[in-house]
């Protein structure tokens, strides 16, 4: 039994040998895993010759890998700095993919639907406003029944691109969120419970009334929790959905070496907590062969791969944001 | 064939070589494996203070002592991470030390050998639950019938205690610690199960001839006998205790701060290494993480050696008497 299954084993190392083909690592970012790892599935199909190797490992470890070049590309949910980047050993670009939204989700008697602003939401996460029937909030939700209930709120407690997000919201309606907390994967919260991971905060929110937290929009969908409406740039209450946060990636500044933020963004559809995320790669790619195919698949995902995006609760890139991408990936030299 | 020749050959030679090679070889080898774990240590101590290095230099001795920690403008702080580390692990000894003794002393002494069998079985089968489920447990089981029923209960006949004053949201430094407990209990069980064991029966028998009870005979042959082992299974629950992570982060809060109640969200070293090191971007940020990892090294063995100290003043005439 044993020698012949070591047998079967050695042909296959010697067919997977003799096939030649071509291993691309990368590593990054936690939240868009699920849509690489299918673009990668798909991508098997159209070119048998490569396989790709993604390890989720956050984008901290994405960026730090890509810089250390152990790595063929990174992923990162957030741009990075221009500190981080002053340490590539040469030019690394930053090709937006898809984005993602981060939803209000909260537990009250009925769950009524609420209608929140970004200031009232940064008083609450700075523990200034304590309670459900706070004036401010009443005056939103005029003909909502809100309780006499303690308002606690729940942030993650694992670095996260969904607490950037958030944070970066925050941070640009309200200059006191800014000086106090400020944007970043995880800040010295001024108020409430940490819990880990989407599921942790939803569970947390789900279970304890009174509660207010985030999570990401797909995770909220699936798993049907109440979500608040957010009033955006344009004085708009906007219900977090794929295609206000596709709106919002169409109306915002979006710079030459793409290290944007997409949050507030002036649309008047625009879901205004939102954010992309980012594959690193070297303009200069070292490998030739390596270069072109892995030129080949940003290529195939800008084409083909934004199309699976919303299946997975992903917003795809509007059409001529991909084509400014399309337009970066041919810069690529291999 | 020449196999064989060389072997026989060689056999008488060997015999003669056996006393002065064999054993010193043993003996090295011996030595070479005890070793490795202490340099494993220093390896491990040498690591993280090299991948702290940036941490130390900035923040010197203060890091231990502020309360701070704000990855965005790069101040960090431990004291709240080693408040969380050493209250919630002392939690833990205070729930599974009596439950864990008192059950070795069932199964050694009082238990029928059916019985035996099977609760050692789920204690056993305790010890193998992943940390993970036992946080999902904890998340959705533990800490709402906390939140509900115990929290409340200990408020209402203890709550002129500032440990169990203020909001209860079920997360918090208790309910970690209770999770803790829950972890630790196998370890404590199981190596106070072997030390009771090893009690020579005519300890027992001794104290039967006397007129003792069973109670007097397993307090005063028994747990008096044992007493340094059990302690030495007590402080190898709290090595454990000190270094959970998962299940602890999923009901402990996650506050950094130092707060009286019991009832309040809390956090631990090991705990906020696990949630942040994978999005750190910033060195120093990296590098206060490794200095934490230090710091938890650091308090594993200071708490340890505490524990052997204290274990020389309280159990040495106890030992002397056996």
């Amino acid at each position: 039994m044993l020698p012949k299954s070591l047998a079967i084993l050695g042909i296959l190392i010697a067919q997977h040998v003799a096939s030649g083909q071509m291993l691309i690592n990368g590593a990054g970012a936690t939240f868009p895993y699920p849509i690489y790892s299918k673009w990668f599935d798909e991508y098997a199909k159209v070119d048998p010759s490569v396989r790709f190797n993604y390890q989720s490992i956050g984008s901290g470890g994405g960026q730090k890998q890509i810089l250390a070049q152990t790595v063929d590309f990174g992923a990162s949910d957030g741009p990075m700095s221009d500190e981080n980047l002053a340490k590539a050993s040469g030019q690394l670009l930053h090709l937006p993919t898809v984005a993602g939204a981060v939803v209000v989700t909260y537990n009250i008697p009925d769950a009524p639907k609420l209608k929140i602003d970004g200031p009232v939401l940064a008083d609450i996460f700075l523990g200034k406003i304590t309670k459900w029937n706070d004036p401010r909030l009443r005056a939103l939700n005029a003909g909502v029944r809100l309780p006499d209930n303690d308002l606690i709120v729940v942030h993650r407690s694992d670095g996260s691109g969904t607490s950037y997000i958030f944070t970066d919201y925050l941070s640009v309606v309200s200059k006191e969120w800014e000086t106090r907390a400020g944007r970043n994967t995880s800040v010295k919260w001024p108020a409430g419970l940490g819990a880990k991971g989407n599921e942790g905060v939803a569970g947390q929110v789900k279970q304890l009334p009174g509660t207010i937290g985030y999570v990401e929009l797909a995770y909220a969908h699936q798993n049907k929790l109440a979500v608040a409406d957010i009033k955006n740039a344009s004085g708009n209450f906007i219900t977090p959905s794929l295609d206000s946060v596709t709106e919002a990636l169409a109306t915002a500044q979006i710079p030459e070496d793409f290290r944007f933020s997409m949050v507030n963004a002036p649309g008047e559809k625009a879901y205004p907590i939102a954010g992309a995320t980012w594959l690193l790669v070297y303009a200069q790619q070292k490998e030739s062969a390596k270069g072109q195919k892995l030129v080949e698949f940003l290529n195939w995902s800008m084409n083909k791969g934004e199309s699976m995006a919303a299946s997975l609760d992903y917003a795809p890139l509007p059409a001529a944001v991909q084509a400014r991408v399309l337009e970066r990936i041919k810069t690529i030299k291999y | 064939m020449t196999g064989q020749t060389r072997a026989s050959f060689s056999r008488p030679q060997l015999t003669l070589s056996r006393r002065p090679v064999g054993d010193p070889i043993f003996k090295w080898i011996t030595l070479l494996m005890a070793l490795s774990v202490f340099v494993l240590i220093i390896l491990v101590g040498y690591e993280l203070a090299y991948g702290s290095r940036l941490a130390l230099r900035k923040f010197g001795l203060h890091f231990l002592t502020s309360s701070d920690w704000d990855p965005v403008n790069e101040q960090f702080g431990a004291l709240p991470f080693i408040f969380g580390t050493l209250v919630s692990s002392a939690i833990a000894l205070v729930i599974a030390v009596p439950l864990s003794v008192g059950t070795a002393v069932y199964l050694t002494e009082i238990a029928p050998p059916g019985i035996r069998q099977v609760l050692t079985l789920f204690i056993e089968l305790l010890a193998a639950v992943p940390s993970v489920i036992l946080g999902l447990w904890g998340i959705f089981v533990m800490v709402p019938w906390c939140r509900e029923h115990l929290f409340p209960a200990l408020r209402g006949s203890l709550g002129f205690l500032p440990l169990f004053k203020g909001p209860i949201y079920g997360v918090s430094m208790l309910a970690g610690g209770i999770i803790i407990s829950i972890m630790i209990l196998p370890i404590i069980t199981s190596v106070s199960r072997e030390i009771l064991r090893s009690v020579p029966g005519l300890q027992r028998e001794a104290a039967f001839a006397l007129g003792a009870t069973r109670w007097e005979v397993t307090r005063i042959a028994v747990l008096s006998y044992a007493r340094k082992g059990l302690f030495g299974a007590v402080v190898l629950g709290l090595g454990r205790a000190l270094g959970e992570t998962m299940a602890v982060t999923m009901v402990i809060g996650n506050r950094p701060e130092i707060a009286a109640s019991l009832f309040a969200p809390g956090y631990t070293l090991a705990s906020v290494v696990a949630n942040e090191f994978t999005e750190a971007t910033t060195d120093i940020y990296l590098h206060s993480l490794f200095e934490l990892g230090l710091v938890l090294l650091g308090v594993t063995v200071l708490v340890n050696a505490l524990a052997q100290l204290l274990l020389k003043t309280f159990a040495g005439p106890g030992v002397k008497q056996s």
